[in-house]
This record gives structure tokens, C-alpha cells and sequence, in this order.
């Protein structure tokens, strides 16, 4: 997901007998259902993991405009331009919001941003996929905001309170996003010859890096039990990615897309469809710097950010001037 | 509008701030829409069943007509902020005027895309100001960029045979009479914001009334119009 490898500590629960009595009242809270708040006590792991969640959250929003910020100036037509416009300047918003959930946790934004451009924080690996064609536009929004809203919903349940309510107002947004994208696949589709093919080609190449945002196999992914406890992780990789692969198969065979896996057929038994997983290495891959676009995407974000550096600086010596003149008037 | 439209919207991902992101992201859609308004308009008037869609995306550059300061690249951002503040500094007065047209449709367009130009113009001199006042690199970075686009802040003060005759039916006024505000405004900013204003008069023309183009007119059109032209007659 938009946070698909959080390093947490703890790969299993320490029981319950063995928390100190803080922790053991912290524990009961969120199993009550409570929502921790900025001013509460809370775990110093607990404190961490969440930084790290949210973080990883926050600058995949942001290194998330970069895909699609590549088609803005291409958009072909002045609708599609706006919407997709404004769909990004969402993700923008999105960042905001996460970084200002993350500020109530002790750590600035501008920390976070000095820990992604050092590589030291790291940012969805879908993101790290280029985007070619204007189909693009239409497959990002129907499957990576669709795998987002799969995420980020039961996250609107998380145990902390500034992290829950920002996912409640990022959720609504992106489920707009998914429906934006979905009929640009659909115009597409029905589109010409060409336009077909791109939709297709499309689908081709994003369908295992989207199945890749939910992270690795609940077999290989070792460090959600505490995360679970805690309530900062609300489902498990696998059963998201199933809940995907279900709600997204019927749309594609809506649309006339083949999903590039011959062996996704839907199981009478297990009431639900079976897949091929993606490629692991490929993923581990992405995920340790090696994409298609890791490098550039990176690149970008630390230019846009020294590049910025004197407008910053110019604005804060600005508002202290002022603030002096006010003083000395 | 649409010009500068797509020029703000070249800054979509990669501001120096998130804040600023977000803010130029408002202004580039706000000029898209007002480009929509107006371009749509266009075709009715013209009634050769042109849509604004084939008169954004299907005109080659010389069917272009826009004020030749708009089509330059943003550079930076200095240069992107002095150039939305010298023109918001214009438009704001013009749409007013035009909120008062003879012309019904212009007259409603003028009245709804006031409040937005407004909003541009609040934004673009604060920022002059802050970043005129802010350090010694970021004064240098502004100063510069004016002396870059002070020749061609001229054009839009220059009347032509179309404007005299819009003006004969009082549909909008003559461009050259918003100057003496213009001038006013600009030069008490710039002294806020402790910028020189270059010592000339010198101003390049011809973009509105498509006779001349920069170079870059043709780069930003073949990106815009690209999948219009490369797959003609598929609906997006
Ligand atoms: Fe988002
Ligand atoms: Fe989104």
C-alpha cells in the first residue's frame, strides 16, 4: 500500500501480563476502541512505528503527483486537463494533511522530507512505474487509487486520532479519483482502435505493480502482529489484496480489458477469485531503489525542493522583517 | 488565459513548497476555466461549429492570440510571480470593465471571473512584496526577472483595429486606458517590495493579434496539442 513496508519493532505482541501497567492501560484503550490523541501517553514504539507509516503515507502522495503530473500539459482536452489538475493538486492536499498528522507526533515536515531525499524514507514502489500513455491517466486512478481507497478505508479506524480523521477526509476524495479514472478507461475502451490498445497496455502494465501495493505475502511479511495490536494496521496484505482482485476483475471484464494472468479465474469454493502474485523480486527490487523510475522520481523532488530553497528563505526572512517593523513601529 | 494556464499548471508536483503547489494548481485551474468560458464563446460567435476544445487544441500557432509575455517559459519562480503579478495587475481593472459590457455573455464572464482574477492579484503582490523584502538572493532572483519581463508588459496596453472597434460598441474599453492605473499600482508594489523598475519603454508586440510568436509558443503547442493531432477525430 502507500505505506507497504513499514519497518516495525515487535514482530509479535508481547502479552498482555507483560506490559507495564501504562502500557497495559494504553493496550486497553485501543482495544476499547478509543482514539489516542497527540497530548495522550503513548508507547515510544508505538510513537515511532506511526512516524513511520505516516511518513512513508505522506511522501507517497506527494512523489505521487509526479506520474501524473507528466500528463497535465498533454491532456487532451480542456476537461480532462482540469480534472486531472485537480486530482493531483489533491495529492498535494493529501500530503499536507499527512504531514500535519505526522507534526503531532513530534517530527517536522521538513525532517521527513530530509529522510525520503536521503533515501532514508521510503514512498509506495508503484510510483516508480513510468506513465507512457494518456491511459495511463485513466489505469492509475481505476487501480492505484482503487488499491489507495481498499487501504486507506479501514484506516479510518486507526487508533489514532489525527491519522483517522485524515483518512476520512482523504478517503472521500479518493474514491472520486478512482471513478475520474474509471471513466477515462471506459471513454478509452470504447474509444477508437488505437485508444483501445493504450487502455489495454495500460491494464498490462499496472496491474502487478497495483497488486504490489499491499505489499508482500502475509507469508513474508513478518512485522504486522504488532501492528495489528495496536490498530495502526487494521488488515492483512493478503486479504486486501484479494478484496482488490475481486472488486477490480468484474470492472475489467466490464470495460473488455483482459487482465494480463491467465490463471485469474473466479474460485466457486473459496467464493472468491484465484491470481498469480506478482513478481517478488521485482517488487524487492523497486522497493530497495532498482524501479524503472526510482532514480528520476527521487531526482525530481529533491530539485523542486533546492530549487525552492531561496523562495522559502525569502518568505521566512519576509514575515520576520515584518514582524520586526511591527516591534519597532 | 489558456497560455498561462498551461504554463502555471507546468509547475504542478515540483513548487517550492507544498502550500505553493496547491495555491498554483487553484490559479492554473481557475485560468483553464476562464480560457473555457471564453473559447467557448468564441465559437458561438464565430459559428463555424468550433467548439472550445478545437479552438484550444486544433488552431496552429499563428491562429494564436495571446499577449507573448504569457507564452514564455516559467524559469523560475521568480519570474513565474512577477509575471502573474504584472498581469493580474491588468486583468483585474480589464474584467471589471468588462463586467460592464454591452455584450451579455462577456458582461457575465466579466462578473464571474473578477472574483478569481482578484483573489491572483492579492496572491501574486503579497508574494512580489515577500520576496522583494525577503533576502538578498531572493530581491536579486525578483529584480531580474522583471528587467527580463519588463518588455513585454507593454503589449497589453497596446490598442489595435479590433479593440477600437469593440470600444466603438462598448463592449470593452480601449486597452491603452488602463495604463495610468496600471503604472500606478505597479510602481507603489515594486517600491513595497524594494524593486527597481527598469528605465525603459520598450515593449515587443504582435502576439495578440498572432503577427508575432516567441519560440516557445510552438514546444508548448506540439505538448498540448499533441494527442489531439496525433489521433484525430477519437473522443476523450
Ligand atoms: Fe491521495
Ligand atoms: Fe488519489
Amino acid at each position: 500500500m502507500y505505506a507497504q513496508m513499514v519497518k516495525s519493532t515487535g514482530e509479535t505482541v508481547v502479552a498482555k501480563e507483560k506490559l507495564s501497567p501504562k502500557e497495559r492501560e494504553f493496550q486497553d484503550r485501543i482495544d476499547r476502541g478509543e482514539k489516542i490523541e497527540p497530548k495522550d501517553w503513548m508507547p515510544e514504539e508505538y510513537r515511532k512505528n506511526l512516524i513511520r507509516q505516516i511518513g512513508q503515507h505522506a511522501h507517497s502522495e506527494i512523489v505521487g503527483q509526479l506520474p501524473e503530473g507528466n500528463w497535465i500539459t498533454r491532456a487532451p482536452t480542456l476537461e480532462r486537463k482540469a480534472n486531472l489538475l485537480a486530482k493531483v493538486q489533491d495529492e498535494a492536499g493529501h500530503g499536507l494533511y499527512l504531514y500535519c498528522a505526522a507534526e503531532t507526533l513530534g517530527v517536522s515536515r521538513d525532517e521527513l522530507f530530509d529522510m525520503l531525499h536521503k533515501g532514508k524514507m521510503k514512498y509506495s514502489s508503484i510510483f516508480n512505474y513510468p506513465t507512457l500513455t494518456w491511459a495511463d491517466m485513466g489505469a492509475i486512478g481505476w487501480l492505484v487509487d482503487g488499491a489507495a481507497i481498499m487501504n486507506q478505508v479501514p484506516l479510518q479506524r486507526t487508533s489514532y486520532g489525527p491519522y483517522a480523521r485524515a483518512m476520512v477526509r482523504i478517503c472521500k476524495e479518493e474514491s472520486f479519483h478512482q471513478r475520474q479514472g474509471f471513466q477515462i478507461m471506459l471513454t478509452m475502451a470504447q474509444g477508437t482502435e488505437d485508444q483501445k490498445r493504450m487502455a489495454q497496455d495500460a491494464l498490462n502494465r499496472f496491474w502487478y505493480p497495483s497488486l504490489m501495493m499491499f505489499g508482500p505475502s502475509d507469508k513474508d511479511s513478518v512485522h504486522s502482529a504488532q501492528s495489528m495490536a495496536w490498530k495502526i494496521k487494521m488488515n492483512s496484505n493478503d486479504e486486501l489484496r484479494q478484496k482488490f482482485v475481486d472488486e477490480i476483475a468484474p470492472q475489467a471484464a466490464f470495460l473488455g480489458l483482459n487482465i494480463p494472468d491467465d490463471d485469474l479465474v473466479w474460485n466457486e469454493k473459496t467464493g472468491h477469485h484465484d491470481y498469480s502474485e506478482p513478481d517478488w523480486d521485482e517488487f524487492f527490487q523497486v522497493i530497495s531503489g532498482n524501479g524503472p523510475c526510482n532514480k528520476e522520481r527521487l531526482d525530481a523532488r529533491k530539485k523542486a525542493w533546492n530549487d525552492g530553497a531561496w523562495v522559502r528563505d525569502g518568505m521566512l526572512a519576509h514575515a520576520r522583517k515584518k514582524a520586526m517593523r511591527k516591534v519597532a513601529e | 488565459m489558456l497560455v498561462l494556464g498551461h504554463r502555471t499548471s507546468e509547475w504542478c508536483g515540483v513548487a517550492p513548497a507544498l502550500e505553493e503547489d496547491i495555491a498554483l494548481a487553484n490559479i492554473a485551474l481557475d485560468l483553464i476555466g476562464q480560457a473555457k468560458l471564453w473559447l467557448e464563446y468564441a465559437g458561438e460567435v464565430e459559428d463555424a461549429e468550433r467548439t472550445a476544445n478545437t479552438l484550444a487544441f486544433r488552431r496552429d500557432f499563428y491562429d494564436f492570440r495571446n499577449l507573448l509575455m504569457l507564452e514564455l517559459p516559467n524559469e523560475d519562480y521568480a519570474r513565474t510571480i512577477i509575471r502573474h503579478f504584472l498581469f493580474d495587475a491588468f486583468q483585474v481593472p480589464w474584467l471589471e470593465a468588462l463586467a460592464a459590457s454591452s455584450d451579455e455573455t462577456i458582461s457575465s464572464i466579466g462578473q464571474k471571473t473578477v472574483k478569481e482574477a482578484n483573489y491572483h492579484l492579492e496572491r501574486s503582490q503579497d508574494t512580489v512584496v515577500a520576496l522583494g523584502d525577503g533576502t538578498e538572493e531572493s530581491n536579486t532572483r525578483m529584480q531580474k526577472a522583471l528587467h527580463d519581463l519588463w518588455p513585454y508588459a507593454g503589449e497589453m496596453f497596446q490598442d489595435d483595429e479590433i479593440d477600437r472597434m469593440m470600444q466603438g460598441e462598448s463592449i470593452a474599453p480601449l486597452p491603452s486606458s488602463m495604463k495610468k492605473a496600471w503604472e500606478l499600482r505597479v510602481e507603489r508594489v515594486f517600491n513595497d517590495a524594494f524593486l527597481i523598475l527598469p528605465d525603459s519603454d520598450f515593449s515587443h508586440s504582435g502576439g495578440r493579434q498572432g503577427i508575432r510568436h516567441t519560440e516557445h509558443l510552438g514546444h508548448m503547442l506540439a505538448s498540448m496539442q499533441f494527442l489531439q493531432r496525433a489521433y484525430p477525430g477519437a473522443s476523450w
